[in-house]
């Protein structure tokens, strides 16, 4: 079978946008649907395929913090930049880790200074830098939610497992489910669904989001990223409001099994352990919130091999990233969107990665040619 | 970075280490499996990111999704239909 043409159907999409139509106007006119997709992968799909466009004027979409660019505070960068100017040190980042801007340029500014700064496709090429390069020092900037965390812990343990001596990794692994509790205890936002994450999701599963229907009341269902994904998403999260049930389901079940990946999360124990608290941009300080190595691999750890400066500095002026990152401000609606933050000179962090709320809107929501073409044959 | 890719595992090629080589969209190239609970089998689909396959795709579960996704849509699309066709005004 094709997965994504298969997931790409206009008439069954066709056919959810009526679905969605009759449920959001089901109840009379003046109630109004406000859904945070959490994830930055489905804010790209979003805008990509012109999705908000399609839904009726009473359902919104708003977008979260899930995107672990985004999240990065501005000193974390400092302290990466920092370590790749440091004597023999080879610095490797995900390429989108590239371009975010701290107070002392980003790591591609750094790079231009003639530091040694690779981008890398997975951590385990970080480690084959390391392998080839046994006179350096081989810094790998972990960062990302439960997604990517466990990749981080089986580099290292197979960093063990060869007896390296010339690696370690600046962890920045942060999890999902502190910021999501953070936004439902913000007075800011009033949700009437989340569409949860999909790919963190093969990783914890379904169980930790029961708080979120349990004790918040707030319906959640996880989804895939195909553009049909999301439509049968927000036609659950309406199919639940309109009977009176509040639950966790889960849309994406070819890929998410309801109990996460076992397996994954052992490896994550071994290696990580929970950090009293952490800075996320725009979000501030949030305990619990984010990973770090333990004891038991203290010799691949970056922060513990060398003196870094630590310095929290403070977001810059201008940058409303912290607001769009909660879902308050929409992207077009920050002072310097599109004018002095754009993706080639970026001020904020949501303009860098493709995942992120400002870039996707930036690059795609101002063209909705594939929404006026999925649209056309809607009878709303 | 957080947008994995489905592919279909082509050969394990080192199952000590946990390697295996897959394909995406007619690009081939080495992952590791050694996230996966158990080892998967050539011609599986995995979700592949970052260079790891992160869960396995079941093709049964995929087919079911959009079944009940078309079902969702065609229940109202009926109605859209008898709703249409009144003459009641
Ligand atoms: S436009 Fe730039 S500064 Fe403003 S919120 Fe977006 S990324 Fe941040």
């Amino acid at each position: 079978m094709d997965f994504v043409e298969d997931f790409r159907d206009p008439a069954a999409a066709r056919k959810l946008l009526g679905a969605i139509n009759r449920l959001a106007s089901a109840g009379g006119g003046d109630e109004y649907f406000k859904f945070m997709e959490i994830c930055g992968g489905h804010t790209h799909t979003i805008y990509r395929h012109g999705i908000e466009h399609l839904l009726p004027n009473n359902v919104e979409l708003v977008h979260g913090p899930g995107c672990p660019v985004c999240v990065i505070p501005m000193g974390r960068i400092d302290d990466a930049t920092w370590l790749a100017e440091q004597p023999d040190v080879i610095f490797t980042c995900f390429g989108d880790m590239m371009r975010v801007p701290g107070s002392n340029g980003s790591l591609l500014d750094a790079k231009a200074r003639g530091a040694d700064v690779r981008f890398v496709y997975s951590p385990l090429d970080a480690l084959k830098i390391a392998v080839d390069n046994p006179d350096k020092k081989v810094v790998f900037f972990g960062i990302g939610f439960e997604t990517t965390a466990p990749s981080t812990a089986v580099t290292l343990v197979r960093a063990r497992e060869l007896g390296l001596s010339n690696f370690s990794v600046f962890c920045n692994h942060v999890m999902i489910i502190p910021p999501i509790r953070a936004i439902l205890e913000s007075p800011d936002l009033r949700l009437a669904g989340f569409i949860g994450p999909g790919h963190t999701s093969t990783v914890v599963g379904i169980r930790p989001y029961r708080f979120v229907s349990e004790v918040y009341k707030t319906p959640l269902v996880v989804a895939g990223f195909e553009p049909l994904d999301l439509i049968a998403s927000v036609a659950m999260l309406l199919t639940q409001i309109r009977e009176g049930r509040c639950e966790v389901e889960n849309q994406y079940s070819r890929v998410v099994p309801d109990r996460g990946n076992p397996a994954a999360l052992t490896l994550m124990a071994n290696v990580f352990e929970l950090r009293p608290h952490f800075e996320w941009r725009g979000l501030g300080f949030i305990s619990q919130s984010a990973l770090k190595i333990n004891g038991n691999f203290a010799e691949f750890d970056a922060e513990l091999l060398f003196d870094m400066p630590g310095v929290r500095v403070a977001d810059p002026k201008s940058c409303q990233c912290g607001e769009v990152l909660k879902g308050v401000l929409k992207p077009w609606e920050c002072k310097v969107f599109g004018t002095a933050c754009t993706p080639e000179t970026p001020i904020g962090t949501c303009m860098v990665s493709p995942e992120g709320a400002c870039a996707a809107y930036y690059n795609f929501g101002r063209m909705h040619r594939d929404a006026v073409k999925l649209a056309e044959p809607v009878r709303a | 970075m957080c947008l994995g890719v489905p592919g279909r595992i082509v050969e394990i090629t080192d199952p000590a280490n946990h390697l295996a080589k897959v394909d995406v969209s007619g690009v081939q190239r080495t992952i590791s499996v050694r996230l996966l609970e158990e080892m998967p089998q050539t011609e599986d689909w995995v979700l592949v990111h970052v260079g790891f396959a992160m869960s396995r795709i079941d093709e049964a579960e995929a087919m079911l999704t959009l079944a009940a996704m078309k079902k969702l849509g065609e229940f109202y699309d009926s109605e859209i239909e008898a709703f249409d066709t009144t003459a009641i005004v």
